[in-house]
């Protein structure tokens, strides 16, 4: 073969973010050509986008998955790739994370579907800058450098403030986009500062350099002191972006000014993509360093957690209550982000980084199906996002009620329900680090926000339905919401095979 | 095979009914109870193919369920565990039955709950695996929150979220002990194992506290028992019945399958405090329950009570203490069972539970007041019936230890005597209190089966105990000779 058809193939592994560039483009200018009545086309063929690029990342990821020789034990393994001279890295973890997303975003226009219909918000430039800020996602995902890491998360986030005021004649949309930008954008300032001093210091933008020279500096005091001045920018920076306590303001106004489309879609992706960047960054770029961003975490988790879990129980919107539980989740999901290294050593990193893969992968499910639901329950002129909303659901919709009480105790961590191992899981990483305290305080705090998600199944199951309005009937988003609630139950009694994929996801980080 | 059969029958019953909705009440209302006839009959070959020689765990099952955490399917039962399971699928056809026609709002939701309630609590009987024991623990919460919120008086939403959240509060500590044993072991969560764990004294009380919320709360023992009385009063009766015959057992049974083998030293240093706490139950809500105005919330009190003795007679780490603590379980689960049905007969009559507008209820109903009679009989610990036997055996058990503490429990004897017989009187003797009173009917061939089952239930264990104290035997002297050797 030629030198530039062997390139090419070596190439393959981003092939899924080529095709999803292509494709988006094509449909951007496809869409000028489409009448109205002809968007139903273009909703199908960016879900068949999905589709393709999931099916490539799939093949990929089957491709790369090696065995173990049999002297290590059997088992399975992942190889990590650079690509684009180290630009870009691809590994077990990027794969599941891209299927993820794939899958959100998927899941999210089936839901979303009829109400941007109804509203006539199915333009086309809703379709387009979700693919590309599902770009930004994958983009991120893959990070292997500094550039990346800012290329993958700006993509990602101007897309997100565009999409937050697309309901542009809605005063608190606007507002809300407002919000996000300004405090998005100094968020990118906090993190840029940090990566530059980090950069400063090590001389390289490439994170698996970054670690090397890290590891070798760390010894000195000075250079210490130096980069863990970067390192608390870095983390401020991120938890702007995850959305943890005290960078949390912004959510709960996007979460309630975004028409629930919207806030369907960053609370899921979005915080995935997130996720991602903390590993790469922390887990993979400053390794050396994870003393001091552990502390800096532990304080971030618990004060999220506590928060989170405290104002959500005087929020009246559900939107904004789910905000508050986000808020809450990720403070939850960090507990094993901090855990990795401890005692001096990494043994309890695969234990702790898995947990958290779990908790994410678990907690987009909820908040699909948690957010999914209100789409559903809304209807032309009528949106379903007060609590009172929900009332004698289960009067009207016996199995759609189910639903949400799953959902809701997955949420609030209940067996027999997923939500219950990502809560197991991820206390477990803590106790096995020594940080019982940590997960004593986690689990009272957990016990308050038990509490609104029982007030929810309270109005679903105990009170008298106030409106009579039916459900219209949506067959796709219908199968879809189920399995969405079931996958929580299945995964709740059978565990095993997902955890066992995170556990192959952060093996080799 | 059989345990799986005991907890996954009445599961897969329950979702059958659920999924036969309530277009045909009468087809949904016999699939109920004949799916809780069969998860009886299943229980059935558990007692009759039990060896009671041995301590050892009888009809083990072990498969591997969550590998990433060691996690395995493991079942068994002993000794310690086997009537649970045999109790629960028998309340269960109960309150299936009693709940036949009085429930009509979404009866099939109904019947549900309680059928995978009923699996879910044989799970918790027979899990030897600890996060096998927490899913089953926890999982009982949300068909009881449901039972409770929806079928429930008044003030439903109250008592459900507060019952709900306090035993959720226990279960979280505990769910850090667990962690905690799993990281210490090895990362082994098989219970069983950590029975032989050598821990220091000051970690077996810190993971002594740490069980004793989630087990406390549940009993439940003073001082935090007051989700107890709003449950149950809110609590439809079949609720009600479930909650006072089995899940205040899963407490008391979590002390001798968790608290007690594996943390034995902390379990010695602290008694004294687990005794007082339950004297101050049998005791002080004793005196509390003689105030009662309200019939079932009188029955609660009684069951806090009464759960007292079952705490003392595991803390007094003597055989006959031990013993009498589980026949007292049994027998509680019994008659505490007849006494909310029997409030419940009357309440569907008349739709109030004050002991004021009853009165000389005998003279319309003279079957239920017999029925009633020999009840509270039990309740009080009267000889031949089942609740004499329990008490009597704890109470020689304290004998051994220090006489002042056997004469302390004693008094339950008197107050036990005063409360449920002054309430009897009130409500069944006397002249007829009202027209209401006047009217009403005497028991229907269905209640009658259900009170009268009850009646020879505790009868034969008033007369004739040795079948249920037999299969005890091994486990418990195993128990005790655990108990016995430090492992500090």
């Amino acid at each position: 073969m030629n030198p530039v058809g062997i390139a090419l193939l070596n190439h393959i592994p981003a092939a899924p973010e080529v095709v999803l560039l292509v494709g988006a483009c094509a449909l951007m200018i496809f869409d000028l050509y489409v009448k109205d009545e002809g968007r139903r086309v273009t909703y199908a063929a960016a879900q068949a986008l999905l589709a393709l690029c999931a099916a490539i990342t799939l093949y990929v990821f089957l491709r790369m998955i090696l065995r173990l020789p049999e002297g290590q034990g059997g088992g399975y393994y992942v190889e990590r790739y650079y690509l684009f001279n180290g630009l870009f890295v691809i590994d077990a973890l990027a794969h599941l994370l891209k299927l993820v997303c794939y899958i959100a975003v998927s899941v999210a226009l089936v839901y979303s579907r009829s109400y941007l219909l109804e509203r006539g918000l199915l333009r086309p430039e809703f379709l387009t800058l979700l693919l590309f800020s599902l770009l930004g996602m994958m983009v991120l995902i893959s990070a292997n450098s500094f550039l990346t890491v800012y290329l993958g998360l700006e993509l990602m986030s101007l897309c997100l403030y565009a999409l937050v005021a697309l309901n542009r004649d809605s005063a608190t949309s606007t507002e809300a986009a407002m919000k996000y930008f300004v405090l998005g954008a100094l968020s990118s300032g906090l993190l840029l500062y940090g990566m530059s001093m980090i950069y400063g210091a090590t001389g390289t933008l490439t994170l698996t350099e970054v670690a090397q020279h890290v590891t070798r500096q760390a010894g000195s005091a000075a250079d210490r002191s130096f980069l863990v001045f970067g390192v608390v920018f870095v983390v401020a920076g991120l938890a702007f972006k995850i959305g943890v306590v005290p960078f949390h303001m912004w959510i709960p106004d996007v979460y309630h000014g975004a028409s629930t489309p919207v806030t369907l879609v960053i609370s899921s992706g979005p915080k995935v993509a997130a996720f991602a960047m903390a590993v790469r960054m922390l887990v993979n770029g400053l390794p050396a360093l994870a003393p001091d961003w552990q502390q800096m975490l532990a304080l971030l988790a618990i004060l999220s957690i506590a928060l989170g879990n405290i104002t959500a129980i005087a929020q009246s919107n559900l939107k904004r209550m789910l905000a508050y539980s986000a808020i809450a989740h990720m403070g939850f999901m960090l507990l094993g982000l901090l855990s990795g290294w401890t005692g001096g050593n990494w043994l309890n990193r695969i234990d702790a980084y898995s947990a958290s893969l779990f908790y994410m992968v678990v907690y987009t499910a909820m908040t699909l199906g948690s957010f999914g639901m209100l789409l559903f329950l809304s209807h032309a002129g009528f949106e379903c996002e007060n609590l009172d909303d929900l009332k004698g659901l289960n009067r009207r919709h016996p199995w759609y009620a189910f639903l949400m009480m799953l959902i809701m105790f997955s949420l609030a961590g209940v067996p027999p329900t997923a939500g219950f191992y990502a809560k197991l899981a991820v206390f477990q990483a803590a106790v096995a680090a020594d940080h019982v305290w940590l997960a004593v305080v986690a689990v009272l705090l957990s016990l308050v926000g038990a509490f609104y998600y029982l007030r929810i199944v309270k109005l679903v199951y105990f009170d008298e339905p106030v409106g009579t309005t039916p459900v219209r009937p949506q067959p796709a988003a219908q199968v879809v919401l189920s399995l969405n609630g079931l996958f929580l139950l299945v995964f709740g009694i059978l565990p095993q095979s997902l955890m066992a994929m995170c556990v192959l996801a952060v093996a080799r980080l | 095979m059989l345990l799986s059969l005991a907890i996954w029958v009445p599961i897969l019953a329950g979702v059958l009914v659920l999924w036969a909705g309530d277009q045909r009440p009468q087809l949904l209302r016999w699939l109920a109870l004949i799916g809780a006839i069969a998860g009886f009959l299943v229980t059935i070959p558990l007692w009759t193919r039990f060896n009671v020689d041995t301590s050892a765990m009888q009809f083990v099952e072990l498969r591997p369920w969550i590998e990433r955490f060691n996690i395995r399917y493991h079942l068994g039962v002993d000794g310690l565990s086997l009537i649970f399971v045999l109790l629960n699928s028998f309340i269960t056809i109960l309150v299936v039955i009693a709940g036949w026609t009085v429930v009509e709002t979404r009866a099939s939701q109904y019947f549900a709950a309680f059928l995978i309630m009923s699996g879910l609590l044989n799970g918790v009987f027979s899990a030897l695996d600890a996060i096998l024991f927490y899913v089953f623990f926890e999982g009982t919460l949300i068909p009881m929150f449901i039972i409770i919120g929806i079928w429930g008086g008044p003030n439903r939403v109250y008592a459900a979220v507060k019952f709900f959240l306090y035993t959720l509060f226990g279960s979280l500590l505990m769910l850090i002990a667990l962690l905690y044993l799993y990281n210490k072991s090895g990362g082994s969560f098989a219970i069983l194992d950590w029975h032989k764990l050598p821990l220091p004294l000051d970690v077996q009380i810190a993971l002594f506290f740490g069980f004793v919320f989630a087990f406390a709360v549940k009993v439940p023992m003073w001082p935090v028992h007051t989700w107890l009385p709003d449950a149950h009063t809110e609590a439809p009766t079949g609720g009600s019945v479930v909650l006072a015959a089995i899940l205040l057992k899963l407490g008391a049974y979590g002390f001798v399958r968790f608290s007690l083998p594996i943390l034995p030293d902390a379990s010695h240093h602290l008694a004294w405090l687990m005794v007082a706490l339950s004297l101050v139950a049998i005791v002080y809500i004793g005196l509390v329950t003689l105030v009662q105005t309200d019939m079932k919330k009188l029955i609660a009190y009684s069951s806090i009570s009464h759960m007292g003795f079952v705490t003392l007679g595991f803390f007094l780490f003597n055989a006959y203490g031990v013993e009498g603590g589980l026949v007292q379980m049994i027998s509680h689960g019994f008659v505490s069972a007849a006494m909310f049905l029997c409030v419940g007969v009357m309440y569907d009559r008349m739709h109030t539970r004050a002991i004021a507008d009853y009165g000389g209820v005998v003279n319309t109903m003279p079957k239920f007041a017999s029925f009633m009679m020999l009840f509270a009989m039990a309740n009080s610990g009267l000889p031949a019936t089942s609740g004499f036997v329990g008490e009597f055996m704890v109470i020689m058990g304290a004998m051994r230890v220090n006489f002042w503490l056997a004469f302390a429990a004693a008094t339950t004897m008197v107050l036990g005597a005063a409360y449920t017989l002054w309430m009897y009187k009130r409500v069944i003797f006397g002249a007829v209190a009202n027209d209401h009173v006047k009217k009403l009917t005497d028991l229907n061939q269905r209640e009658f089966l259900v009170l009268a089952l009850l009646a020879a239930a505790v009868l034969w264990m008033g007369t004739y105990p040795l079948p249920f104290t037999e299969v005890m035997h091994s486990s418990v002297n195993d128990l005790l000779k655990h108990l016995a050797t430090a492992k500090q």
